[in-house]
């Protein structure tokens, strides 16, 4: 069991962690902006995530916290 | 659940400036997880560069010292002698190191300083808007080379690593990336190795580290990943170029 958290308002909207997920389960939130005014980076199936950190490693923003 | 993976104490809260998806970001954390695990957050002076990592002083959690373009070498020399049990890191962008900065970052390795710096490149001068920098790729365009930067013109990329690496006062050089995580991982340990080697009084140690600059590059983020790998490492070629071993 693993899960990861996002700061939300302090996401960038790069997708940089998109390209590092192994099981390609981040996506960007397009109902929503943030207050920088951007989509932010979101896990919609949690249960997939495995708690390698791949998206917290590769966020130049430090936006990710991993759990496992 | 345990927490894997979060946000360094070696960085303050402070958001940062740069453009969403610049390496930048990546590079601070490494450096400031390594004086974390290194335990030194309260005795590491860290002396800012001028580019876009002019502000580095609001966010690393440690005592920081701003030089005026390309010096940070010698503030870095300044600092080390007169506090010799410090931990003194300079962090220095392409523009600043390998252009104005060349003879400072020569001779703090010659002198064989007992400091470490952490050389971003990311082949152009980022802040003042993409001009041309030493390390720009050949066909590479920038604002003062807009058909690509040519040979007969602006001669060959210099290569830094490669060149301190035959000074005997460089204790330790090694160029990284942080294009994906597995490289990111790599960076982390050569930054670390080059603290040790600080703190093991040593020497110089330098860690190239191949950075983006979408924003100059003119290319989205995730796509600047990619242009890093294809077209910086075949000619920018990753791995350590001297160890105190052989020093
Ligand atoms: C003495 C001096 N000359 C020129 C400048 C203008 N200047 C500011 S930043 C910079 C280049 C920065 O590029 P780089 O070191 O590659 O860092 P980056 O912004 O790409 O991270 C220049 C030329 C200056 N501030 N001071
Ligand atoms: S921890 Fe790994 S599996 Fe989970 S979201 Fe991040 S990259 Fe994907
Ligand atoms: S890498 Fe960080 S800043 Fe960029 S989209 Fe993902 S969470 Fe947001
Ligand atoms: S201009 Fe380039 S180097 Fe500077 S913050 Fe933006 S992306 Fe990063």
């Amino acid at each position: 069991m693993a899960k990861v958290t996002f700061k939300e308002d302090i996401c960038k909207g790069c997708q940089l962690c998109t390209t590092a997920c192994p099981k390609n389960i981040i996506v960007m939130a397009t109902d929503r902006i943030n207050v920088k005014g951007y989509h932010p980076a979101t896990v919609l199936e949690m249960e997939k995530c495995i708690g390698c950190a791949n998206c917290a490693l590769i966020c130049p923003d430090c936006v990710i916290t991993v759990e496992r | 659940m345990a927490i894997v993976f979060e946000k360094t104490k070696g960085l303050t809260d402070k958001e940062t400036h740069y453009c969403p998806g610049c390496t930048h970001g990546i590079i601070h954390r490494l450096v400031a997880e390594v004086l974390e695990e290194l335990d030194v957050l309260g005795n590491a002076i860290g002396v800012a560069p001028v580019g876009c990592s002019v502000l580095a002083y609001d966010y690393f959690n440690v005592d920081m010292h701003e030089a005026s373009h390309g010096r940070a070498p010698a503030v870095a020399t300044g600092i080390k002698r007169a506090m010799p049990n410090n931990v003194v890191f300079t962090y220095q962008g392409d523009g600043d190191l390998a252009s104005i900065g060349t003879a400072e970052i020569v001779h703090v390795a010659h002198r064989g300083e007992k400091i470490t710096t952490i050389f971003v490149n990311n082949a152009i001068y980022g802040m003042t808007g993409g001009q041309m920098a030493p390390t720009t790729l050949i066909g590479q365009k920038a604002t003062t080379c807009q058909d690509g930067r040519s040979k007969a013109h602006s001669g060959m990329p210099l290569r830094v690593s490669e060149m301190l690496a035959t000074i005997d006062g460089a204790a330790f050089v090694e160029r990284v990336s942080v294009h994906n995580p597995v490289e990111i991982r790599k960076a982390k340990k050569a930054i670390k190795k080059a603290f040790e080697c600080q703190i093991k009084g040593e020497g110089f140690s330098i860690v190239e580290v191949l950075s983006t600059c979408p924003t100059n590059w003119g290319i989205a983020p995730t796509e600047s990943l990619k242009w890093l790998e294809a077209n910086m490492i075949p000619y920018y070629p990753l791995g350590n170029f001297r160890t105190p071993e052989e020093a």
